[in-house]
C-alpha cells in the first residue's frame, strides 16, 4: 500500500496539532514541578534546613509489664513495682568521663563503682543505654531530670521491676527474676531485641524462669524526636507493648503463709495437694529467702551468707530434695504385696524383734518386737520386720513397680526447677548404676523405705493422694493464664482392689487414731476432719540430688547433721479425701514427734481454710496450739472470703 | 508508508549515518547521566566502586547499544514491532508464571545470568507496535470505534499483566504512554474525555472501597496514597520517605550544601538514596541551581525529540519517537513529583540518573531507536 503525498501532508499536520497541545501540557507539568521545586527551595528553605539540622530520630523499645502471678484467690504474689533509673548512651554522651562525674554529684557513686560503670558503657555499643543506676530516690531522678542539659546521653526513666509482695512465702516455687547476663542470652537463640534493653528482667529460676514466654509478653516501641544533645523533643508515636500473661497459680497465698511460718527455721518441706483435683495449694520448702533481693542485685555479703547457711535455704527441697522417705514408703511395699497376691489383709508375720536373711541380722525400730502382726497393725506400729518379710515374697520389681504407680520414681512436670525424679530401684536400675546383682537384703531395705529408695516431698504427698483417692492424682501448679482456666483432667484410676486399698488407709487411720498408734498424739479429734497418715523416720542422707550434680558441700562436724530426718504423710478427711500433706524435716529427729504435729496443723489449716478451732485438737495439745499461734504473724484473712466459692 | 516509500538513495548509508545522528540529544543524554555520576559517588560518600563505577560502565555498554541501534534502519523496528511486541507480552506471562519476587513484587525473570525485567521492554516493545499501527491505519479510521478498540487492547493486554506482578506504577505509566501515542496520532478528543470522566470516577470507587470486602488495591499502596495526602501525620511509619526527602530538599535552598555536604543523605536519614530518591540529594547539595539545571537539561531533550519528531514526515517514526519520549518525560516527572511530595510515592528512578541497570538500558535503547528513526528520516 502506497501513501499519497496528501495523504502524508495531512498526517504530518495533524500530528503537529497534537504535538504542540502534548508539548503544551507537559510544559504546563514541568512548570508546576519548577514551581514546587522553587517554592520549596528558595521560599521554605529556611524551615527544612531547621528541620534538617535538628533531625534525629529514635527508635526507642518499651519493655512490656511482666505478667502478674495471683494466688488461687487473685492474692498478687508476683506484681510489679516502679523503679526510677538512669541510663547512659556513650554515642550522646560525647566525653563520658565528664558526664559520669557530674553524675556522681547527684547520684552517690564510690571511686570502684564508677570504675566499673566506665569499663561497662565502653565495653557495650555506642548506642547501647547502659544502666548507671536503678531505684533511685524520686528526689535523685528529679534532680537529673532537672539537670539534664548538662548531661547528654543520660536518660532518666521510670520503668517497672518486679516485686513480690508476699516476700519469702514463695521464694522457691516461685523463683525470681533478674537482669539478663551475657550469659542468658548466649543460651536463647534469636533472642527478642527487648532482652537487650539494660534494666530487663528474665526468670531465672523457678516458675518466673519456667513461664517465661508467656510472662514475657511484647515490646512496644516509641519513636522519639530528639535534638543534637539528644534530648527528645517530642514522641512521634507509641505503640504499647502487650503485658504479659497473667498467671493464675493453684496456691493459697494464706495457706503457704502458715506453712512458711509453721515451718519456721527448720531445713523443711511440706506439700499440700488438693486431692480432688490435683492443685497444689501449698509447696514451701524451709528457710526461705527474700527473692526481691535477687532482683535488687543481692549483696556478695547476702548471697555469701545463703550459700554458707547449713540449712540450705536456696535449694528448693520440695520438688529437688531427695530423702529416703523410711516408714512413709510401707503403704508402697503392703500395696505391692497385696495386689500381687502374696498376701492378704489378714496374712500375719511374727515380730521377733529383728529377722534374720543370709546370715545378717536385720532389726525391727522395737527392740521387743510386735509379736503376730497384720498389715493394719503393721502400719499402725510401723513394724519393720513385717515389711522383710513381706519384701522377700513379693520381690523387689514388684515394689518398685507400685512405687512408679504411685507417683515415686517418676517425674511429675511442673513449673518448677531442678524437679527430682527420685528413685525407685529394681534390679535393672542398680545392674545399670552400679553394675551390681540386686541383693535380697536391698530388697528389705528398700521395703522400709531406706536403701536405694528416694522421694522429693512432692512425691510422697502425690503418693498419699493417690492412697487416698485410688486414682491418678496428678500435681498442678498453674490454674489459669490470662484468664483461660486450664482444665482439670478426670483422673485415671490406678486400677487397684478397692479393699486392699481400704486396708491401707485402714492402717493410717489406726496411725493416728488407735489407742497404740504411733502418731496418735497429732491426731485431730473433730470427726468431720478425721486424719489419717504415716510417720517416718529416715536415716541421715544429707545429699539432695540436685546438691550431688553440683558438688557435695560437706559440713558433717555439725551433730545436728547426724540426726535422722523426720518425715509425715497424711491426708483428710478420712471418709472423703480431700488434701494429701507431706513434710520431712531435715534432721528433725522422729517422725511422730517433729514432723506429724507440722503436718496436723498444715491439714488443719488448710481444711478449715484459716486457722481452725481448737476443738480440733486433743486436749493435752491446745495450750500449745494457742501458744504457738500467738507467735506467728499470719497473712489477715481476704474481705472476699466469704464470696468465693469454696470449691 | 512501507520502507519502499522511502527515497533510499537520499537515506545516508554505512559509516555516514554518523553525522546525521541527533548530536545534540547525545550530548544532552551524556550530560544528565554524567550528573547522575556525581551524584551516585556523592551519595556512596566518596566510595566511587559502590555505585558510580558500575553504573558508568553500564553507560558505557549502553551508549555503545545505543549508536549500534541508531545505525539499524527505522524500518527495520518497523518490520519487527509487531513480533517484538508478542514477544513481551509473552515474557510478562511468563514473569508472573515463574518470576523473582523481589521488594513485594514480583518483576525479574531470570534467565541464566541475565536479569530481565520484562515490564520495562514492554514501553519500549508497545510504543512502536502502536506507532506501527497508526502508520498503517488511513488517517480517516483513527477515530472511528472499532480502530479505536485494538490500540486500547493492545495497550491493556500488557498493562493487565504488570498490574498482576503487582506494579501499579509500571501500569500507570503504560497508559499514559500508550495514551500519548494515541493523542498524537489524532483519536478524538471525546474519547480522552470520556476516559478521564472515568478514571475520576473509578478513583473514587477505589477509595470507597477501602476496607470492604471489595478492596481494589493492596492496603500498602492504600498507604501510600495516605501518606500522599498527610506525610506528617506518620513520620516514620509510610510517610518517613516522603518526610525526609522534602526536608532534604528544602534545605537545599539556592545553591545547596556543597558536593558530598548532603547531611541528610549522609546521616542516612534518607532512603534509596542512590536511585528514586537521589533528587533529594541533587537539590540538597546543588540547591535550586542544581536540581533546575536537571529539569532543563530534561526539558531540552524532550524539546529536541519533539522536534525531531515533528521534523519527520514518516509517522512510524514520528510517532514512536513521540512515544519514547513520554515515557521520559512521565519518568522524570513522576519520580520528582513525587519527591517533591505532589505525588504518592510508587518507587520509579529518576532517568539516567538513578542507580539501576535495567532502568538506564531501556532509556539508552529508546534513544537509539530514536537517532535511527531521525537519521533515516526522509528528506
Amino acid at each position: 500500500m502506497r501513501k499519497s503525498q496528501k495523504e502524508i501532508a495531512e498526517s504530518s499536520r495533524s500530528i503537529s496539532r497534537r504535538v504542540l497541545m502534548l508539548g503544551v501540557i507537559q510544559a504546563a507539568v514541568i512548570s508546576t514541578l519548577g514551581l514546587k521545586l522553587r517554592s520549596m527551595q528558595l521560599e521554605h528553605a529556611d524551615e527544612y534546613r531547621l528541620l534538617s539540622d535538628g533531625n534525629s530520630i529514635k527508635i526507642r523499645l518499651l519493655p512490656p509489664a511482666r505478667g502478674l502471678i495471683l494466688d488461687r484467690n487473685g492474692t498478687v504474689i508476683a506484681g510489679n513495682e516502679q523503679n526510677y533509673r538512669v541510663t547512659l548512651t556513650r554515642e550522646d554522651a560525647g566525653d563520658i568521663s565528664t558526664v559520669v562525674a557530674r553524675l556522681r554529684r547527684i547520684i552517690p557513686m564510690n571511686d570502684r563503682q564508677a570504675a566499673d560503670l566506665m569499663a561497662e558503657i565502653r565495653r557495650r555499643s555506642a548506642v547501647t543505654p547502659v544502666m548507671v543506676a536503678d531505684r533511685l530516690t524520686w528526689q535523685e531522678f528529679s534532680s537529673i531530670a532537672l539537670n539534664a542539659p548538662a548531661l547528654p546521653g543520660v536518660t532518666p526513666e521510670s520503668g517497672l521491676s518486679r516485686s513480690y509482695p508476699r516476700g519469702g512465702d514463695f521464694s522457691h516455687v516461685l523463683g525470681y527474676v533478674g537482669p539478663v547476663s551475657d550469659y542468658d542470652l548466649s543460651k536463647i537463640e534469636n533472642p527478642d531485641p527487648v532482652l537487650r534493653l539494660p534494666e530487663f528482667q528474665l526468670g531465672k529460676i523457678g516458675m518466673e524462669a519456667k513461664l517465661e514466654e508467656p510472662l514475657r509478653g511484647k515490646a512496644g516501641n516509641r519513636r522519639v524526636e530528639v535534638n543534637s544533645a539528644g534530648r527528645e523533643m517530642r514522641e512521634l508515636s507509641r505503640q504499647e507493648g502487650q503485658q504479659g500473661a497473667t498467671v493464675q497459680t493453684t496456691l493459697d497465698a494464706r495457706l503457704q503463709n502458715f506453712v512458711a511460718q509453721r515451718l519456721g527455721q527448720e531445713s523443711a518441706a511440706a506439700v499440700v495437694i488438693d486431692i480432688t483435683n490435683g492443685d497444689i495449694v501449698a509447696i514451701n520448702s524451709s528457710p526461705v529467702f527474700d527473692p526481691n533481693k535477687f532482683v535488687r542485685g543481692i549483696s556478695s555479703g547476702d548471697y555469701k551468707e545463703l550459700m554458707q547457711h547449713d540449712h540450705r535455704p536456696l535449694a528448693d527441697k520440695t520438688v529437688q530434695g531427695a530423702y529416703p522417705p523410711g516408714s512413709t514408703f510401707k503403704m508402697v511395699t503392703l500395696l505391692a504385696g497385696l495386689e500381687a497376691g502374696v498376701i492378704n489383709p489378714g496374712s500375719r508375720f511374727f515380730c521377733p524383734g529383728y529377722t534374720q536373711v543370709a546370715g545378717r541380722k536385720f532389726h525391727c525400730w522395737s527392740k521387743g518386737g510386735h509379736g503376730t502382726v497384720d498389715a493394719i497393725r503393721s502400719l499402725e506400729h510401723s513394724c519393720d520386720v513385717y515389711y522383710y518379710e513381706l519384701a522377700q515374697k513379693v520381690g523387689i520389681d514388684r515394689i518398685a513397680a507400685m512405687a512408679r504407680r504411685l507417683g515415686i520414681g517418676v517425674r511429675h512436670d511442673l513449673p518448677m526447677s531442678a524437679i527430682t525424679e527420685g528413685i525407685a530401684p529394681d534390679r535393672a536400675w542398680k545392674m545399670a548404676r552400679y553394675q551390681q546383682e540386686w541383693q535380697v537384703g536391698d530388697s528389705l531395705n528398700a521395703s522400709i523405705g531406706q536403701g536405694y529408695v528416694l522421694a522429693s516431698p512432692l512425691q510422697l504427698a502425690v503418693m498419699v493422694a493417690r492412697v487416698a483417692s485410688g486414682k491418678e492424682v496428678i500435681p498442678r501448679l498453674v490454674r489459669a493464664i490470662d484468664g483461660v482456666v486450664q482444665p482439670v483432667p478426670e483422673f485415671v484410676d490406678l486400677g487397684l482392689n478397692p479393699l486392699n486399698l481400704r486396708t491401707a488407709r485402714g492402717g493410717m487411720d489406726a496411725v493416728m487414731n488407735s489407742s497404740h498408734g504411733t502418731a496418735r498424739r497429732a491426731r485431730i479429734v473433730a470427726p468431720e476432719w478425721q486424719m489419717a497418715g504415716k510417720t517416718g523416720t529416715s536415716q541421715v542422707r544429707n545429699i539432695t540430688a540436685a546438691e550431688r550434680a553440683r558438688g557435695v558441700i560437706s559440713n558433717d562436724q555439725l551433730p545436728w547433721n547426724r540426726r535422722d530426718h523426720a518425715l509425715f504423710v497424711c491426708f483428710a478427711p478420712y471418709e472423703m479425701p480431700r488434701y494429701a500433706v507431706s513434710v520431712v524435716v531435715e534432721h528433725g529427729g522422729g517422725g511422730s514427734a517433729v514432723a506429724a504435729p507440722i503436718a496436723r496443723d498444715i491439714l488443719l489449716f488448710a481444711l478449715a481454710d484459716g486457722l481452725p478451732p481448737l476443738s480440733a485438737y486433743p486436749d493435752g495439745e491446745r495450750a500449745k496450739v494457742e501458744e504457738m499461734w500467738s507467735k506467728m504473724n499470719l497473712m489477715p484473712e481476704p474481705p472476699n472470703k466469704t464470696a468465693r466459692a469454696k470449691a | 508508508m512501507s520502507y519502499l516509500d522511502y527515497t533510499v538513495e537520499r537515506v545516508p548509508t554505512g559509516w555516514r549515518k554518523i553525522f546525521y545522528l541527533n548530536w545534540p540529544l547525545v550530548f544532552l543524554v551524556t550530560a544528565v547521566s554524567c550528573i547522575g555520576f556525581l551524584m551516585l559517588y556523592s551519595v556512596s560518600g566518596g566510595d566511587i566502586d559502590r555505585w558510580a563505577m558500575p553504573q558508568m560502565e553500564r553507560f558505557a555498554a549502553g551508549m555503545a547499544i545505543m549508536f549500534a541501534l541508531a545505525f539499524v534502519p527505522i524500518w527495520f523496528w518497523r518490520s519487527i514491532s509487531v513480533v517484538s511486541y508478542v514477544t513481551c507480552v509473552l515474557l510478562l506471562v511468563a514473569v508472573e508464571l515463574m518470576g523473582h519476587v523481589g521488594m513485594g513484587a514480583q518483576r525479574w525473570l531470570i534467565i541464566g545470568p541475565i536479569r530481565i525485567q520484562p515490564s520495562e521492554l514492554t514501553k519500549i516493545a508497545f510504543v512502536m507496535t502502536l506507532a506501527a499501527y497508526y502508520d498503517w491505519l488511513p488517517v480517516e479510521k483513527v477515530s472511528r470505534p472499532l480502530w479505536v478498540l485494538i490500540p486500547v487492547l493492545l495497550i491493556l493486554t500488557p498493562t493487565a499483566l504488570v498490574l498482576m506482578q503487582p506494579d501499579l506504577g509500571t501500569s500507570i505509566m503504560l497508559i499514559a504512554g500508550g495514551g500519548i501515542v494515541m493523542f498524537v496520532a489524532g483519536v478524538s478528543l471525546w474519547y480522552f474525555g470520556a476516559v478521564i470522566a472515568i478514571v475520576v470516577a473509578l478513583i473514587t470507587a477505589v477509595m470507597e472501597s477501602r476496607g470492604t470486602d471489595w478492596q481494589l488495591l493492596h492496603e500498602y499502596q492504600f498507604r501510600r496514597i495516605d501518606t500522599f495526602l498527610d506525610p506528617g501525620s506518620d513520620p516514620l511509619g509510610a510517610g518517613y520517605n516522603i518526610m525526609q526527602a522534602q526536608i532534604a530538599l528544602g534545605s537545599g535552598g539556592w545553591s545547596g550544601r556543597g558536593f558530598m555536604q548532603g547531611t541528610q543523605s549522609r546521616l542516612n536519614f534518607l532512603p534509596e538514596k542512590h536511585t528514586d530518591f537521589i533528587f533529594t540529594s541533587l537539590a540538597e547539595e546543588f540547591g535550586f541551581v542544581g536540581a533546575g539545571t536537571l529539569l532543563m537539561l530534561y526539558v531540552l531533550i524532550l524539546g529536541f525529540c519533539l522536534h525531531s519528531a515533528l521534523t519527520n514526515r514518516d509517522r512510524f517514526a514520528s510517532l514512536m519517537t513521540i512515544g519514547i519520549a513520554g515515557t521520559f518525560f512521565l519518568y522524570f516527572s513522576i519520580n520528582m513529583a513525587t519527591v517533591m511530595g505532589m505525588l504518592p510515592a510508587k518507587g520509579s528512578p529518576l532517568p539516567l540518573v538513578s542507580y539501576g541497570g535495567t532502568s538506564l538500558m531501556i532509556l539508552l535503547m529508546g534513544f537509539g531507536i530514536l537517532q535511527s528513526a531521525h537519521v533515516h528520516r526522509p528528506r
